[in-house]
């Protein structure tokens, strides 16, 4: 039962951001251009990100290795930023000449 | 002849310096003994498996080819004597292993409750998996718990056990919460956080006693002679570091082991690292002890790297940093922001660091800044110490003001001035700086 109220609640978060994306083409075109990058002294490894990431991308691994979500599977749906408890995932828009799948440390 | 490096404990400070060791001598023999069962996972992460935030099986952080790509051996035993001159470790088995460097890193242990009836089926608390799966199995059964201690891990036990519908009673000896930490208004936050969970607080409240039946926990009586019922007694008074092998080793120990710079014990072949260690300062022969996940995997790391090509780095304390949840509102707490002692704990609590309490009689401004409230303990020149509850958005530029020591000099009297724009100010100084470094 709880595990049904968890999926119903995780549901509608990422159908609010689809909405949000519908109607704002704008953020979507940002977010789109954007990853998730860490903070990771204050990460605890606690794995909560990526638990919730739903296409399986861990998170929580980048942390480790301070590196942003290069992923280019990563849908920037912001699951992991708004589930991290510690607050510590953000977005932050891709520099211009690098896409999702880049690694950073070529630049 | 590859060197031998034998790491004692599986928490972060050895995983840490494991993977440090690795990535500097690809010949090394890394042998990691671990008391534990579970291995390696994620301790403050078991709060949130309390709370049914994560599954177990999410706590763990290394897959197995993690460790394979380590190439570590693994050891599922207690250590129980090192011999420093001999240069070799003893398991409980009886099993010998011989080391050319140690890392001890054995970690903290909650301080077991000195009352009549500690000992009852039902005294709980909150170290490690195999306390996370007792509270919860016994949550199951439990209709109500008494919880007594303070800082960070007697809030999330309470909150866990909240979350699974137990009636929740926080026993606190003084009039707030964390009251060397936090300030008036903050611990206020967080007991009205609390009170609206329906958790029951109980100020100026001591656990005389344990009652129980058939030594099953049936209830408490406090200092005052009341009783509660209740199923479950949690406790969270404070940790200890965990350093029986090191004295009866003969290290130097305080209330940790005590190390230099390099994370070397009294003897050089020996470090340690995580919440075991108490790292003494060069200049005021001062120890610190923290309790950090954070700074455990810093110094393993700077533990580890000194391990492999002899001493050469030293640890450089950062401004110690938590950001936690507290009774629902996000709290950063940065630098120094405290002093004196707290009566619900004794000595030092998890997710703490001593450098929090080392305030002296500066200008402290406290704000609403939107959402969030905002408290800065002003040096002369810099900010020494933040904390920000609520929305996290100064948090960021906080932590780096602080970590870096930016001189605040052009915002210190803009910042006490009664109703000052605190938010605007330090986003300003931020920019400023960052836009000056880059
Ligand atoms: C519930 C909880 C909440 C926490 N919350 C926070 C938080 O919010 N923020 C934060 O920064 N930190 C938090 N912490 C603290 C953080 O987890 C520790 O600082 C960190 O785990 C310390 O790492 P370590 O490597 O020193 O030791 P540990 O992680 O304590 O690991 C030590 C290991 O050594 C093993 N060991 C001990 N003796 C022996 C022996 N003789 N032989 C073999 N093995 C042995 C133990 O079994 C243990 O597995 C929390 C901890 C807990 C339990
Ligand atoms: S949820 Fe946050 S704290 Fe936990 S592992 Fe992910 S980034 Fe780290
Ligand atoms: S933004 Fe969404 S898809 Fe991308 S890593 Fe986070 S949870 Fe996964």
């Amino acid at each position: 039962m709880t595990a049904t109220a968890r999926l119903t609640r995780s549901d509608a978060g990422t159908l609010n951001h689809m909405d949000l994306f519908k109607t704002d083409r704008a953020k979507h075109a940002t977010l789109a251009r954007a990853w998730v990058v860490p903070e990771p002294s204050r990460c605890v490894q606690c794995g909560v990100c990526s638990f919730h990431c739903p296409v399986r991308i861990d998170v929580r691994r980048h942390v480790w290795l301070a590196e942003p979500v290069t992923d280019s599977k990563c849908l920037t749906c912001a699951e992991c930023v708004r589930r991290c408890p510690r607050g510590l995932l953000r977005f932050q828009r891709i520099p211009a000449a690098m896409a999702p799948g880049t690694d950073p440390r070529d630049i | 002849m590859a060197s031998r490096h034998v790491l004692i404990g599986s928490g972060p400070a050895s995983m840490s310096a494991a993977e440090t060791i690795r990535s500097l001598d690809s010949e090394a023999e890394i042998t990691v003994v671990g008391a534990e069962r579970y291995g390696y996972y994620s301790r403050p992460g078991l709060a949130y498996y309390l709370a049914k935030e994560v599954p177990e099986g999410r706590l763990f952080p290394f897959a197995p080819e993690d460790f394979s790509r380590l190439g570590l051996v693994w050891i599922n035993e207690r250590a129980v004597k090192v011999d420093p001159a001999g240069h070799a470790v003893t398991l409980a088995s009886g099993r010998v292993l011989p080391y050319d460097r140690l890392l001890l890193a054995t970690g903290a242990w909650a301080i077991p409750l000195d009352v009549p009836g500690a000992e009852l089926d039902g005294v709980t608390k909150l170290d490690d998996m195999h306390d996370a799966r007792d509270l919860i199995r016994r949550s199951r059964r439990a209709k109500s718990a008494v919880v007594v201690g303070g800082g960070i891990t007697a809030l999330e036990i309470t909150e866990g056990l909240c979350s699974r519908r137990l009636d929740v009673h926080y026993f606190m000896r003084k009039d707030r919460y964390w009251g060397n930490v936090l300030s008036e208004s903050e611990s206020r936050i967080v007991e009205e956080g609390l009170a609206r969970r329906g958790v029951r607080i109980h100020h100026f409240t001591e656990l005389r006693r344990i009652l129980g039946a058939d030594g099953q926990v049936t209830g408490v009586e406090t200092g005052e002679g009341a009783r509660i019922p209740c199923d479950l007694v949690a406790v969270a008074i404070g940790v200890l570091p965990q350093k029986d092998l090191a004295e009866q080793a003969g290290l130097v120990c305080a209330r940790g082991v005590l190390v230099d710079q390099y994370l070397g014990s009294s003897d050089p072949d020996i470090f340690a690292a995580g919440d075991l260690a108490e790292v003494s300062d060069p200049v005021t022969g001062q120890g610190t002890v923290e309790v950090l996940w954070n700074s455990a995997v810093v110094k393993g790391r700077v533990a580890g790297r000194n391990m492999a090509l002899g001493q050469g780095q030293a640890y450089v304390p950062v401004a110690p940093l938590n950001v936690t949840r507290l009774a629902g509102s996000r709290i950063t707490i940065m630098g120094t922001v405290g002093s004196g002692g707290d009566s619900d704990v004794q000595g030092i609590v998890r997710g703490d660091s001593e450098t929090w309490r080392r305030l002296g009689s500066g200008p402290v401004v406290e704000a609403q800044v939107g959402d969030a409230h905002v408290r800065l303990a002003l040096g002369d020149s810099t900010i020494i110490g933040a904390v920000v509850m609520g929305d996290q958005s100064l948090s960021f530029p906080l932590q780096e003001l602080i970590g870096g020591g930016v001189d605040i000099g052009a915002i210190r009297t803009d910042l006490m001035q009664p109703a000052a724009p605190v938010g605007r100010l330090i986003d300003d100084l931020w920019m400023g700086w960052k836009g000056y470094r880059a």
